[in-house]
């Protein structure tokens, strides 16, 4: 009883971002597999109780590059999903709602667990040249071009429409992440990550090394974390004075509260300053 | 050498600059083979039809959100989105006449249920959809054209014999009978495909094709004489001699 309510305790973050991703999905396919209609389309665009539209405002932008003026609804919804992810932090999609999280987040662990190294992570920054590069191809091409092979919206919509060869694209990020690149996808590559992250600047919760003092560095946050370069500065105070994790590209997944054993970690909003102990 | 080129701060802006070009360098690369990739894959099959009120497929690459919600709301399950691998662009709704066609619901729940305008909801009248053009593509195998009457094409078309006549020709292989030969008018077809659908052969003579395959075009100063005449009010050229027919005298009856 006391092993499971500490074993609960020590994965309280993860499990709460499994239930979120999990729950997600689940209203989205209770439609198409069990006939019960509360979400109705995938990521990129839906429709809830037949009232509020959700659209994922960089599927919406590269709409407009390709040289589209969309109807109502989707603005209506692009704007939803923007203005939530400016407050609750822009990444907040990777790990709490994005369905390649999983795919990664097994890779990670897999590569951890088998002690695997080597391989070559592309510059962190490639993300936003790739951001920038759909934005451009839309242009030049008319065409939603990234929407053709971003694992994102594939792997969503393949599980409520169809599979295809959409599997071999989320094989490869797979192995991509677990033989050449620690995070290479959401960390380096991904483009939707990068539209969020830019979202997520001003976000309003965030994880803080409240009790930075205690930190023995055991080292375990940085071997979880999907974004480790975000933790040093708010941990050993390095450019800055605060314990709060301030980079837009702290996915907020909390698995770095869960790690450590010093508790040193908590979520608090961003001006919560303030550090103990 | 000198300080400038040498010191810590020219190595790590050195440094800086070539991740940043590398990076740079990396997302043009993938960006660009997306690129190529989309621009090759983007030419719509010909059997692949989309919805009702769909714009001009360019413009319906760069509108549509690949959300499904087009599929979602068509009641007869008509519309599927294209997955990763198949011809049609990645995620975009589409449908085949010969598995099944499209309905033609008075309300269209389909363009209504588009967020983003891909189907656009000017299309008010279901019948001036213009998801394709029937096309009789094979005489040779066509059983009106064979002297039988079938008819099965013109009997299922929505537009009753508006879209698909038959227009009575006389038989030059029996040269006693008729041969009522479907003719398609794209006028009033809207490509819903129950043509081709039915068609009874085993390979379908009526196909639908998308509407810039299946169309011709004539040169812009073509001018038809009857049209112009009846604009007119009159011939153009004025009264002509009607001569007298000569050297036929001893066949009319």
């Amino acid at each position: 009883m006391n092993a499971t309510h500490s074993i609960l305790r020590a994965n309280k973050w993860l499990l709460l971002r499994r239930l979120s991703q999990s729950g997600i999905l689940a209203l989205f396919m209770l439609g198409p597999w069990a006939g019960i209609w509360i979400v109705k389309g995938n990521l990129s665009s839906s429709l809830t109780l037949k009232t509020l539209p959700l659209t994922d405002p960089y599927v919406l932008l590269q709409s407009f590059a390709a040289g589209h003026i969309p109807y109502q609804a989707a603005l209506i919804g692009a704007a939803i999903v923007a203005i939530f992810y400016l407050l609750a932090g822009g990444r907040v999609y990777c790990s709490w709602v994005c369905p390649v999280n999983l795919v990664t987040d097994a890779a990670a662990w897999l590569r951890r667990s088998l002690g695997l190294k080597g391989g070559h992570a592309p510059d962190a920054n490639t993300r936003y040249w790739l951001l920038a590069g759909t934005l451009i191809a839309a242009m030049l091409t008319h065409t939603l071009v990234w929407e053709w092979v971003n694992p994102v919206s594939i792997l969503h919509r393949s599980l409520l429409f169809g599979f295809g060869l959409g599997g071999f694209i989320l094989l490869a990020i797979f192995l991509y992440d677990l033989l050449l690149a620690t995070r290479g996808w959401c960390g380096h590559l991904c483009p939707v990550g990068a539209f969020y992250s830019l979202l997520g600047h001003y976000a309003i919760p965030r994880v803080s090394a409240v009790k930075r003092n205690d930190c023995d560095d055991c080292m375990d946050c940085f071997r979880v974390c999907p974004e480790p370069q975000v933790i040093r500065p708010a941990l050993k105070e390095i450019g800055q004075t605060s314990p709060v994790i301030n980079s837009a590209n702290c996915t907020l997944c909390g698995r770095c509260i869960d790690v450590c054993d010093k508790e040193v970690f908590n979520i608090t909003h961003r001006f919560n300053h303030r550090s103990e102990s | 050498m000198n300080a400038e080129t040498t010191g810590p701060a020219f190595k790590s802006r050195r440094r800086f600059l070539n991740s940043i070009a590398g990076a740079a360098g990396a997302g043009c690369l993938m960006a660009l083979g997306a690129g190529l990739y989309a621009r090759q894959a983007s030419a719509l099959p010909a059997q692949a039809l989309r919805p009702p009120g769909a714009l001009e497929e360019t413009e319906f690459l760069s509108a549509c959100l690949r959300c499904g919600l087009c599929v979602r709301d068509c009641p007869y399950k008509i519309l599927k989105l294209a997955p990763v691998g198949e011809a049609v662009a990645t995620g975009t709704p589409y449908f085949e006449a010969r598995a099944i066609p499209c309905e033609m619901c008075d309300d269209i729940p389909c363009v209504k249920a588009c967020p983003s305008g891909a189907l656009d909801r000017e299309l008010r009248d279901i019948n001036k959809a213009k998801m394709g053009l029937a096309v009789l593509v094979d005489h040779e195998t066509c059983l009106n054209f064979l002297g039988l009457r079938c008819d099965v094409c013109y009997r299922v078309c929505p537009a009753t014999n508006k879209a698909i006549t038959l227009n009575i020709v006389h038989n030059p292989r029996s040269d006693r009978h008729a041969m009522l030969l479907p003719t398609v008018h794209s006028e009033y077809c809207t490509g819903c495909g129950k043509c081709e659908k039915s068609c009874v052969l085993p390979e379908a003579a009526i196909k639908v094709y998308p509407l810039h395959l299946a169309k011709g075009k004539l040169p812009d100063h073509y001018r038809k004489g009857w049209e112009e005449k009846e604009k007119a009010g009159g011939s153009l050229i004025g009264e002509q001699i009607t001569l007298p027919v000569r050297g036929l005298e001893g066949n009319t009856p």
